[in-house]
């Protein structure tokens, strides 16, 4: 068993985050063609339509472009030097918490994710993903009990063969985008949850992804189904630690509510986001996209983004079923040389379809920051309604923000609303609760509390929590 | 417990020198009024005392409890009893005065090695000062100064000054904005707050402040300097004469440019 470095003293408080661990990997060859797909597939022992699946995706990808639209700019990723595939070696099945790799359970400790006993007190299911194979699912039991499945993609893929081949791809097919093509051709693991008919979860499901492995772009596939009248609610965190070169992550996420269900998805993204001078740090692209299919459903989304190089992101929701409701409550927080645009898209299709948005956008250092948002409503959505809200606040002189709305209707009795502000953080007010008493760290990150606290209350309490603490560290020592 | 010794300070950067030379000692128990026309340097020398970032002081010294404070952060003048309640409160969205007061309150108690309160206790503590501005309940929840009238806004900040108990409040133009029944409150809450160990320095354009709190001296800025000090008659004497008496008084004595 190898020793643990912890790179993090070396780098500092700057990111907490910034430790590998030493595990053997498998080795697996670089860059992507029709054989690695193929070898990807093998090695998971998936059946043959799931290989058809990627192979079809990998063929799609190879005739699209990069996309170039958004408001960033990089270096683009050069596929044929990544590694598609990355697993620990001692590849477990495991029964109990004590049978996994130490070096694994101290990574997930200095994260900060107790895969233990205190865990369940708190009533959080972990399914952890380490590169790309998931290592333990805690919980599945007392989960099964509730007729919940919560497992890796991959197990889903062995036991639950039907309901992945009915709605993996139904909700973003490969074609959709360049990275959802890439995904799907090539995604290691990811979560699966199915909640049947009737069925509140029992308690809040929660993944923390990490990229550990130098060079490995993580792809993950999550597919969520929530039966008639069932309610979940799903937490997601990332990290990574520090590496000199950008890591990709491309994940895909798929939601499907059907009649009267809810899902709620809240996720923490605390990439690397490259140092100063924008060295390093993950591309975040991902595909996340909920279909309110039954009638009376709803689709909630709650982001906390912090991390990342670039972030390309814009989970949205489709409003097919009549009277159903999709919420978009993000906070993206840009500091250094961070580039994000993110935010979502609500397309009515259904009648009388609601759909919130509430953006906050917070730039500090030299970053960029926008919102990119899309409302659409249907010619069949009658008395479609959307309400918007974009606020940005500028930290410093030296970062940018930019809102991007595009409204789109065709139907007369749609009603949309668009409130945009922006504001800048200024003297004043730092010098205010200076005077009470307050350090200007304490001060920014109190301002910065406030003007996101309509986002922050929609998260899990435990969550919330994270997320507070998260905008302070993110935001430490950006007035200069 | 104050003493600023020929203090000089400019707008940060610009080069403009606003106090030019500013005398003037405070003693534990007292109230001064600091009286002057627009523009005389009334606010920035709060400001300046508070330790604000937009001025550079250039020259002398803010002697407080002994010591110079000036290479002290603002928020380190708070923890050692420094207040200033603002001439205009800055408006914090999203945060509720009462998240603010039990931030700084416990901020203020750990820094002096006092016991912090736990959100229960705070209530409680709070609840009871209140009454001394008679304010709602309501101002707890609300968002700091967002929203607030005028006179809301200068009430709420009392309401801190009875929370925090500092022993050095600068009250900077508590007065203007306020309708006669809130001066009233607002002042009879200051007379209640002010004790032995404590002392404030009102800054106020009218004597008629003056009416509800009583101050030992009284003394009269005019282009960045203290031009005349005295004791409360000396306010009955400038709103009978105006300021343009003093800056004659001043041209003869050729103090003030």
């Amino acid at each position: 068993m190898s020793e643990t470095k912890a790179l993090e003293s070396m780098i500092g408080e700057e990111y907490k985050y910034g430790f590998t661990t030493d595990v053997e990997y498998e080795d697996f060859p670089k860059g992507i063609n029709e054989d690695v797909v193929r070898l990807i597939s093998e090695k998971k022992n998936e059946p043959e339509w799931m290989t058809e699946f990627r192979l079809k995706a990998y063929r799609a990808w190879t005739e699209m472009e990069e996309p170039s639209w958004f408001n960033a700019t990089y270096e683009k990723p050069k596929f044929d030097t990544l590694q598609f595939y990355s697993a620990p070696k001692n590849k477990p099945k495991l029964n109990s918490l004590d049978e996994v790799d130490p070096n694994i359970r101290e990574t997930y400790e200095k994260l900060g994710i107790p895969l233990d006993e205190q865990k369940m007190l708190a009533g959080v299911a972990v399914d952890a993903v380490f590169d790309s194979v998931s290592i333990f699912t805690t919980f599945k039991e007392k989960l099964a009990e509730a007729g919940v499945i919560f497992c890796s993609i991959s197990e889903a893929v062995q036991d639950y063969p039907e309901l992945v081949k009915k709605y993996m791809g139904s909700v973003v097919p490969a074609r959709d985008n360049f990275y959802a093509a890439l995904n799907s051709a090539v995604f290691s693991d990811g979560s699966f949850c199915y909640v049947p008919k009737d069925t509140i979860c029992p308690m809040e499901l929660s993944t923390y992804f990490r990229i550990n492995n130098m060079n490995s772009g993580q792809f993950e596939r999550t597919l969520i189904i929530a039966e008639e009248n069932s309610h979940v609610s799903y937490l997601e965190g990332c990290t990574a630690p520090m590496f000199d070169e950008h890591q990709l992550h491309a994940a895909v996420v798929e939601l499907v509510a059907l009649d009267n269900a809810e899902i709620k998805y809240s996720t923490i993204q605390n990439w690397y986001s490259g140092d100063e001078e924008g060295r390093g740090g993950i591309y975040n692209f991902v595909t996340k996209r909920g279909a309110c299919r039954g009638k009376n459903s709803k689709i909630s989304w709650t982001q906390l983004e912090t991390g990342s190089a670039v972030t390309l992101k814009y989970p949205s929701v489709i409003l097919q079923g009549d009277n159903s409701v999709g919420e978009f409550f993000s906070v993206a927080v840009t500091n250094k040389r961070q580039q994000a645009d993110t935010g979502t898209k609500m397309i009515h299709i259904g009648k009388n379809t609601k759909s919130t948005i509430i953006s906050k956008g917070i730039s500090a250092g030299r970053s960029d920051n926008s919102y990119r948002g899309q409302v659409k409503i249907s010619k069949k959505a009658d008395n479609a309604r959307n309400y918007s809200q974009c606020d940005s606040m500028l930290i410093g002189q030296t970062c940018g923000a930019h809102t991007f709305p595009y409204i789109e209707s065709a139907n007369p009795t749609g009603k949309i609303e668009h409130e945009a502000t922006t504001s800048r953080v200024g003297e004043d007010q730092i010098f205010y609760l200076q005077q009470r008493g307050i350090s200007e760290d304490d001060a920014i990150s109190l301002i910065v509390n406030g003007f996101c606290k309509e986002v922050l209350k929609e998260l899990p309490m435990e969550f919330a929590v994270e997320a507070n603490k998260l905008l302070g560290i993110k935001l430490e020592g950006s007035v200069g | 417990m104050l003493e600023l010794k020929n203090l000089h300070a400019e707008v940060e950067g610009e080069g403009i020198e606003i106090l030019k030379g500013v005398n003037l000692k405070v003693n534990k128990g007292e109230i001064h009024a600091i009286m002057g026309p627009n523009g005389s340097g009334k606010s920035t020398l709060a400001k300046v005392i508070a330790g604000h970032p937009e001025y550079e002081v250039t020259g002398g010294d803010i002697i407080y409890k002994g010591e110079s404070i000036l290479e002290m952060d603002p928020d380190e003048r708070a923890h050692a009893g420094v207040f200033l309640a603002f001439q205009y409160p800055v408006e914090v969205p999203g945060v509720t005065n009462t998240t603010l007061l039990r931030e700084s309150y416990n901020t203020i108690a750990a820094s002096r090695g006092r016991e912090e309160l736990d959100p229960l206790e705070f209530d409680d503590y709070i609840r009871e000062k209140l009454d001394l501005v008679e304010m709602n309940p309501d101002f707890l929840e609300r968002s700091v100064n967002t929203g607030f009238s005028g006179g809301e806004k200068k009430r709420n900040e009392i309401f801190q000054m009875a929370v925090l108990q500092p022993t050095l409040s600068l009250l900077d133009e508590t007065d203007s904005g306020l309708d006669i029944d809130a001066l009233r409150i607002v002042s009879e809450g200051i007379n209640k707050l002010h004790g032995e160990e404590d002392a404030v320095v009102l800054i106020t354009h009218y004597q008629r402040l003056l009416n509800y709190i009583v101050p030992d001296h009284v003394h009269v800025m005019l282009g960045g300097k203290i031009v005349k000090s005295g004791g409360k008659e000396l306010a009955f004497e400038l709103e009978e004469k105006g300021y343009d008496w003093l800056e004659s008084l001043a041209k003869v004595n050729g103090e003030a440019k």
